[in-house]
């Protein structure tokens, strides 16, 4: 039984590693532009097409990983500047529906030069490799131990990045007041776009460790993680890093509980669950855990 | 209103524009273009039921299908013949397997269950705003796709839900298309539609007025709701087989995009905004599948129609965020009498 506790906890910190990622980038455009981005999942998309492709023509895993990150930091660059930049300061509605044109036009972008179906992801045999711990009741994978490395790795990168640049000081301050910081001299376009870079390069690290696990890509795959993301930077306290964190593991943990200890009929109703938890979030801790005293109601 | 000779009039050519058009448009046109006109009433139904909260209230809705769907599979269980419900369904309840309902009553059922099914999910949810009602209502859209997925004695879970009458006819769509022009535009044009409009401008404004904005949000989410569910048993009798995932996020997108380019704040506008796109969709999905033009021959690219109308719908929200109507409604000159305060000028703005 140990073991197998164990076991549920391993899966519980290598699914939120991967929720806290994406939920981080979320939370960092949300923080700065008040903006939910459904296009995040897609360019999670091409962060794990582009190391796909690389992968293919021969590059080995690592530089075409990287290459990836920068392929979705450059796609997130080119969706501030192509679409969000001109309604920055519309109502929410326009900027919601913008964004959700955006996912649009990725996804079938996506299926215009892949097809739908889905492809392998060439994952090096180093990283597939399993450890098994007590006759095989304890297993976990190089790329479980890889992810969860390099969201920490990222994460403390980030926290620098927030704490002691300039730059991410001053992003922090336009998501404090974009107006106090615009009038104390900040270029909130230069942030902004900075924001958006973080962000999606969080993005395409996600994407490509998404797929690694998941063993496959295509041009939908993004769509699960964001939405699992949108209710882990909401149970987190939504547009704050930190949160994100948390909330993050806070919804990998209560999955993997209720897959590993829930009878069948009742996990097959996984995600009802989880979206539940979103609602009942949303109704009585608007803020989240970290925030409780946001006002976001009527 | 009613009481003015010329809308009675303006009521009675619509009337018999729609007889003759759903009588006549069978005997003169292919089967492709009925279809056609079908789906665009169809779609009509279902983008004004969403208007009502989405454009009027100002509770931008993603949860709207969810009902759709709901009301399509409720409908689909009811009318299913007997015979069908004994293979289809081994496991329904005793209560529901031994009738089966003929069209018109399985619609209201269905319509009546999911404005139920509104005042329930909304008495909470209706007190956000802004993102969080929409994400709100996301979570509701993807909580009735699970349940559909796995209640399977209901609905065969993830396969295919068949069997169902295919008695949509013209008829019967733009039957509905007038019950939900009527009732929608009785409400929009009424005191309480100036207080939903007031609510959806400035909420807190509204409050301090005296309008109840729970209840002004509410009542729309639950109206719309009951049309929505009659328009997904609509549905669920026009294509006789689909499944939990005919109603999900494309359908969302689709709706949304009719109505927004048509315009949230216009009964005329949303019904424009659904022709405008059914008929572009149309156009570019036979492109899409590749044509030839003076010998040159264009490969299929699937996908590419969506990526059009993907873009058309970011222009529009660029430089015409309001589409096509606005706030305006097309009167063809009747309602000048009592043309509507000039409030296109201030655009609403979210607190």
């Amino acid at each position: 039984m140990t073991e197998y506790i164990l076991q549920q906890i391993i899966n519980a910190i290598s699914l939120g590693s991967l929720y806290a990622l994406v939920a981080v980038g979320l939370s960092i455009v949300f923080g700065v532009l008040r903006l939910t981005n459904f296009a995040h999942g897609d360019v999670m998309m091409v962060g794990a097409f582009t190391t796909v492709l690389l992968i293919g023509l021969g590059v080995p895993f690592i530089p075409a990983m990287a290459c990836g990150i920068a392929g979705a930091a450059l796609a997130g660059f080119l969706i501030e500047r192509i679409a969000y930049r001109p309604i920055r300061n519309a109502p929410d509605v326009t900027r919601l529906l913008t964004s959700l044109a955006v996912t649009y036009i990725l996804e079938n972008m996506g299926i215009l030069l892949f097809t739908s179906s889905p492809r392998n992801f060439p994952l090096p045999d180093i990283l597939n490799s399993s450890w098994q711990l007590w006759d095989g009741a304890l297993t976990f994978t190089n790329i479980n131990l890889l992810t969860i490395a390099l969201t920490f790795v990222s994460l403390i990168g980030l926290g620098w990045f927030i704490t002691r640049t300039t730059v991410g000081l001053g992003m922090r301050a336009a998501a404090e007041d974009m107006s106090a910081a615009q009038l104390v001299g900040l270029d909130v376009n230069r942030l902004i776009v900075v924001a958006f870079i973080v962000a999606s390069a969080y993005a395409g690290l996600a994407g490509v460790l998404w797929a690694a696990q998941a063993g496959v890509v295509q041009p939908q795959m993004g769509f699960t993680p964001l939405l699992k993301a949108f209710v882990a930077a909401i149970i987190g306290g939504f547009g704050s890093i930190a949160g994100a964190l948390v909330g993050g593991y806070v919804l990998g943990a209560l999955e993997i509980f209720i897959v590993a200890f829930l009878p069948d009929s009742v996990s097959s109703y996984r995600d009802a669950i989880v979206f539940a938890v979103l609602i009942a979030f949303l109704l009585v801790r608007p803020g989240g855990l970290l925030k409780p005293n946001r006002e976001i109601k009527l | 209103m009613i009481g003015d000779k010329r809308v009675l009039f303006a009521i009675l050519v619509a009337c018999l524009l729609a007889a003759v058009v759903s009588y006549g448009a069978p005997m003169v046109l292919s089967d492709y273009f009925v279809r056609i006109i079908l789906l665009i009433a169809l779609n009509g139904i279902l983008v004004l039921s969403l208007s009502l909260s989405n454009g009027f209230t100002g509770v931008f809705s993603l949860g709207h299908v969810g009902f759709i769907g709901a009301g399509a599979y409720v409908s689909g269980i009811l009318s299913l013949p007997v015979q069908q419900k004994m293979s289809l369904l081994p496991h329904l309840p005793a209560v529901l397997n031994w009738f089966s309902l003929p069209f018109l009553p399985a619609t209201i059922v269905a319509g009546l269950f999911t404005a139920l099914l509104a005042l329930i999910v909304g008495y909470p949810l209706m007190r956000l705003s802004g993102y969080f009602v929409s994400v709100a209502t996301m979570g509701f859209l993807i909580i009735v796709n699970v349940v559909l997925i796995n209640a399977s004695d209901f609905t065969r879970g993830a396969r295919t839900f068949t069997g169902v009458p295919l008695e949509t006819t013209l008829p019967w769509v733009f039957g509905w298309l007038g019950v939900t022009l009527f009732v929608l535009a009785g409400l929009v044009y009424s005191p309480f539609g100036l207080a939903m409009k007031a609510v959806r401008d400035d909420t807190i404004a509204a409050s301090a007025v005296g309008i109840g904005v729970l209840r002004a949000r509410l009542l729309a989410f639950v109206i719309g709701a009951f049309f929505a569910g009659a328009g997904g048993s609509l549905y669920a009798h026009y294509l006789g087989s689909f499944s939990p995932n005919t109603f999900y996020f494309a359908m969302t997108m689709n709706l949304i995009a009719m109505l927004v380019l048509g315009g949230m704040g216009s009964l005329s506008g949303a019904l424009i905004g659904v022709v405008c796109v059914s008929l572009l969709s149309e156009v570019l999905r036979s492109v899409e599948r590749g044509f030839t033009l003076g010998g040159i021959t264009v490969p299929a690219l699937f996908g590419a129609s969506q990526i059009v109308l993907g873009f058309i719908f970011i222009l529009i929200m660029i430089f015409r965020p309001k589409g096509i109507m606005g706030d305006r409604e097309l009167t063809f000159g009747f309602a000048k009498k009592s043309a509507s305060p000039k409030s296109t000028a201030t655009t609403p703005r979210e607190g």
